[in-house]
């Protein structure tokens, strides 16, 4: 079943060290490249030498946040995919298609409308409790019956919270149209034109996750091979699923604070991770970040140009890049996980 | 007493069972459609008594009721019932092809196909006649249709890979409005949003000129079809056994549903979950058959629409919310429980 692209460790690391490059060259693209091109030494002199013309001040204010926005994003989406996929043992997991994405943007609005709060901070614990409740109540759903989670009981499921939260999310925006200004931009899902605190009020907690799944690797390694045999081998199953669940809750949730909903990132990326890397967790949980990232910038560079010069919300790139793989892994047949 | 009352002519070259229970169902919800038509024909800004509104239609009512009455809300009553059976009997389609009791269009995506065909229309073809849109919309929903059983498609379509397509074909859809509006210009964004959001708010005697004969001319080439989708609903290797061409059956009743769908967003955007909800209430009544079926959920999503449009232009008034919310807070529940409840199978 090792039958990986990347089958051993120095050809891992040297995979790993393309793909930041690969990072890294889109890191630049994405500064440079826009509405207005730059360069690389306007890019510098804005930090170095700032003299307040457009360019820098666009520099400073939109490109940097746009491309730190996409890398933390799409790194925490990537991530929190794989482990996502790795817990339910489900090939089409992802935030979007279970309805976390929903669950958050439904919370927020609530807030929004009913108590009037719009500070960033509480923005993203609604987010976070959004995505946790329709998280859990998926979960449920999807787990009842006698044959337990199957990933089309999961998917279905996830189908229903996100038209109920969406029906329910329409009718309080259409009632309150102040509410509407302030989280339409936010609904659309993008990673422009978001300020860095956005980004630094949740920085925190995408550490901690990241930290904490990668911790998890080798206890999710040992629950893959099923819940009666990690118990056998001394594992408390329960607790390593709640930090997992905890850690897809962290994950999800202050990347749809950041970047509002932007799905099939956490769909695709595991995938191609464990085509590359096998199914060592550490690696693909590694692999996954790093792709991620790589996978929304690209969308987020290209989601600037395909209608040049409005943009295309990057949640709408990700959906159409992401459904054509979607289709593929369900044809290929989800019945016999 | 007997269950089925057989209507023939003396030649026997036409001859029919009709289904005494179906028949009772279906007097009873045209009535109640009735009752719920009258009653908000009355309800808005101005109250006019169930009365006056009757008076109107048998020519006696005052100039002002006549005026209120048959210009503003009878077209949007009218385009409510249209709309609903429109759905209902494209939900009671395909459930009756599919077999699973999770298939509805708008979860399988016909509709969200139908909506980007339709906002590609009124984004790009601004000047073209407003004619065209349920042919479009019925054209982008047999599209959606016919990519989604490709898709599904390996030696066989099973309900469930259906289904599971149908939900990525949903957002895919969804993704390419967005990209759609992004597009166009401004001003035609406004109006695109609008007509999305699911709504019979502002219809007039143009929309009931423009859905009425599709609808009617649809439903009753489907319910000319019955017998070949309750030949169908016994397993392929029955119905090919006893002659149904079963291929081209389920093909012609899929381009049906699209159609239907079709001219239902054409003027209603997208209403969620009409269409899985009437022919589920419908079948609970009066069994299976799609011959019972059909004609009742037409009823029940008429009725269904009628009162949901009630409630969404009455209960916050001034404000009209969007029809298509009040059916997907009831809809998506009674999917949930569907989940549920099928949770075994």
């Amino acid at each position: 079943m090792m039958n990986s692209l990347l089958n051993n460790n120095p050809l891992r690391v040297a995979g790993l060290a393309a793909a930041l490059l690969l990072l890294l060259y889109l890191s630049y693209a994405s500064l440079v490249f826009g509405i207005i091109d730059t360069s690389w030494q306007t890019v510098i002199d804005a930090y170095t030498q700032y003299n307040g013309s457009n360019e820098h001040v666009v520099i400073k204010e939109v490109r940097v946040p746009r491309v730190l926005n996409a890398l933390a994003v799409g790194a925490s989406l990537g991530l929190a995919g794989a482990v996502l996929q790795a817990l339910t043992r489900n090939p089409v997991a992802d935030a979007e298609l279970f309805g976390l994405n929903a669950g958050a943007a439904l919370f927020v609005v609530i807030a929004v409308t009913f108590f009037g709060i719009s500070s960033l901070t509480s923005f993203t614990w609604l987010a976070f409790l959004g995505a946790a409740v329709s998280g859990l109540v998926v979960y449920l759903l999807g787990s009842l019956g006698r044959d337990g989670l199957t990933p089309v009981k999961l998917t279905l499921a996830g189908a229903a919270i996100t038209a109920l939260s969406g029906s329910a999310r329409h009718g309080m925006l259409v009632l309150n149209e102040k509410a509407l200004d302030e989280v339409l931009f936010w609904l659309s899902g993008s990673v422009g034109g978001r300020k860095l605190e956005f980004l630094q009020a949740v920085f925190p907690y995408m550490i901690a996750a990241w930290v904490a799944a990668f911790l998890l690797a080798r206890p999710i390694q040992t629950l893959l091979m099923g819940d009666d045999v990690a118990k056998g081998l001394g594992q408390r199953t329960l607790l390593v699923k709640l930090a997992a669940g905890a850690a897809i809750v962290l994950l999800t949730g202050s990347s749809v604070a950041v970047a509002g909903p932007i799905g099939f990132v956490g769909l695709i990326t595991p995938h191609l991770a464990r085509y590359l890397v096998g199914r060592e967790m550490t690696w693909v949980f590694v692999y996954s970040g790093v792709l991620g990232a790589a996978i929304l910038l690209a969308a987020d560079i290209a989601a600037r140009f395909i209608a040049k010069p409005a943009e295309v919300p990057v949640g709408a790139m990700t959906a159409l890049i992401g459904i054509p793989f979607f289709i593929y892994v369900a044809r290929k047949g989800l019945g016999k996980n | 007493m007997k269950k089925y009352l057989p209507l023939r002519n003396n030649k026997e070259s036409f001859s029919l069972l009709l289904h005494k229970q179906t028949m009772l169902y279906l007097v009873l919800f045209v009535l109640l459609i009735l009752v719920a038509a009258i009653v908000s024909l009355g309800i808005g800004e101005m109250k006019i008594h169930p009365l006056n509104v009757l008076k109107v239609f048998f020519g006696m009512g005052t100039e002002q009721d006549a005026l209120i009455v048959g210009q503003f809300r009878l077209p949007r009553v009218i385009v409510a019932i249209l709309v609903g059976a429109a759905l209902a009997s494209a939900g009671a389609i395909l459930q009756g092809i599919v077999g699973n009791p999770l298939a509805a269009p708008d979860i399988l995506g016909i509709t969200g196909g139908a909506s980007a065909a339709a906002v590609a229309f009124l984004l790009y073809f601004e000047s073209a006649s407003i004619q065209w849109l349920p042919p479009i919309a019925f054209l982008g929903a047999t599209l959606t249709t016919l990519v989604l059983y490709a898709l599904a498609w390996k030696k066989g379509v099973p309900p469930l890979r259906l289904v599971l397509i149908g939900v990525g074909i949903k957002i895919a859809t969804n993704a390419l409005i967005t990209v759609l509006i992004t597009f166009s210009p401004f001003l035609l964004q406004n109006k695109a949003t609008l007509w999305l959001t699911g709504s019979i708010y502002g219809v007039d005697w143009g929309d009931v000129r423009l859905i009425s004969p599709w609808t009617i001319l649809l439903i009753a080439l489907a319910a000319l079809m019955a017998r070949r989708v309750n030949v169908q609903q016994l397993g392929d290797e029955v119905a090919t056994s006893v002659g149904s061409l079963v291929q081209f059956d389920r093909f012609a009743l899929l381009v049906i549903c699209a159609a239907l769908t079709g001219t239902a967003v054409a003027v209603g955007g997208e209403i969620s979950f009409v269409a899985l909800l009437a022919p589920h209430i419908a079948k609970q009544l009066a069994g299976p058959s799609f011959g019972s079926a059909l004609p009742l959920s037409a009823c029940i999503g008429a009725l269904i629409l009628v009162v949901a449009d009630l409630i969404a232009r009455t209960v916050f008034s001034p404000i009209d919310v969007p029809v298509g919310v009040f059916t997907s807070a009831v809809g998506a529940p009674f999917f949930i429980y569907l989940l549920y409840k099928n949770r075994n199978r």
